[in-house]
């Protein structure tokens, strides 16, 4: 197996974490910035709408970097698909395929299901539901607890920060409620 | 002046201007000197590494967050917990050896500090989190791998820290 091949397969998670974590100190000493992902939103919109709101008000500009590095992992993401994909079909653990499946969500082959994210459902009732009310709840809930898992679960905790800590419980509190509760009843919905 | 004075005071009467420089230690940038736009092509390089890790371990796979919340795989339980022993023991040691950054600046790190809007925007984001099953990082992966339908959902992400921008004041921290 040549080291394409090798590059090509998954990536088991004592390789992908390290290098995760790696993006603290590399960030800090090129130029001492703070890892965080979600504030690149708030920069968004200070750049593009800053409609006179006062949180949105400050020299965004200055923390352009941010910008510069979400830009970056979406060119990643090109990178790592159409160049160094992985040639089999994801494996999904066997007991959240029959857990999916039981709630009618049935193609394993894909990093994402394609019954929900499919481009052509992006004006159904699956669309407004999968991506306009989760994104929202993405920007809203980040912003309110002042980052995401970057910023809190890594950043954060690396640091050693008490509201981080608290920040990464309710991220994974919210997430279990969500998937056990909320979940089955919303892929019901649009079934 | 004395509007300066006004809008202080009406900044500091509802909170806002600490809540402000709180909300400012998400992905800050402590260095002095500015930088150009060549200066910061290091920032999208270390993006695109960091993109190529999340779509190479999977972790941008709604798939792979399913499996988490149901604790069916140690996968990303992994991955987040060995990514934060190597981002605590860089720390420590940045800290302990007084680690210069390239530019011979100190590193500094703003410190968190404690509101209810961690408690009330983290279970919030985790409700969306397990929907679209991606956080901020992944969602510009998932676009760049070309599930093009979720620039909607980073449109929607985009919205909705506007509207907590707005309603801001108004809400509970």
């Amino acid at each position: 197996m040549n080291i394409i091949d090798l590059i090509r397969q998954p990536w088991p998670w004592y390789i992908a974490g390290p290098l995760i974590g790696l993006t603290v100190p590399a960030l800090l000493l090129l130029g001492n910035k703070s890892f965080g992902i979600s504030s690149s939103l708030r920069h968004i919109c200070a750049a593009v709408i800053p409609a006179n709101i006062s949180f949105f008000k400050y020299d965004w500009k200055k923390e352009s970097w941010n910008l510069f590095f979400v830009a970056g992992i979406t060119l990643g993401g090109f990178v790592a698909n159409f160049f160094l994909a992985n040639p089999n079909a994801i494996v999904v653990s066997p007991s959240t395929q029959s857990a999916l499946a039981s709630l009618g969500v049935t193609d394993f082959s894909g990093l994402m299901p394609s019954e929900i994210f499919n481009a052509t459902n992006i004006f159904s009732l699956k669309g407004l539901i999968f991506f306009v009310f989760g994104g929202f709840l993405i920007g809203f809930g980040t912003r309110y607890a002042g980052g995401c898992t970057s910023g809190h679960a890594i950043m954060g905790l690396s640091n050693l920060q008490w509201a981080s800590l608290v920040a990464t419980i309710s991220f994974m509190l919210g997430g279990l409620v969500c998937t056990h509760f909320l979940l089955p009843f919303l892929l019901e919905l649009v079934s | 002046m004395e509007k300066l004075k006004n809008r202080f005071a009406s900044a500091i009467h509802d909170g806002d201007l600490d809540l402000l420089m709180e909300d400012g230690s998400d992905g800050a940038n402590q260095q002095r000197t500015a930088e150009s736009f060549i200066g910061n092509l290091k920032y999208l390089i270390v993006g695109v590494l960091f993109g190529v890790v999340f779509v190479k371990a999977e972790i941008v796979s709604w798939f792979r967050i399913q499996e988490m919340f149901r604790f069916d795989s140690f996968h990303m339980f992994g991955v987040m917990g060995s990514a934060l022993a190597v981002g605590m023991l860089s720390i420590w040691l940045i800290k302990k050896f007084k680690i210069s950054t390239l530019s011979g600046e100190e590193v500094s790190i703003p410190e968190k500090t404690f509101n209810k809007g961690q408690i009330y925007g983290g279970l919030l984001f985790g409700f969306g989190w397990a929907i679209t099953g991606a956080c901020p990082g992944p969602l510009f992966a998932q676009i760049g791998s070309g599930f093009l339908a979720v620039g909607i959902t980073l449109l929607s992400a985009i919205g909705g820290t506007w509207v907590y921008g707005w309603l801001r004041s108004r809400l509970p921290h």
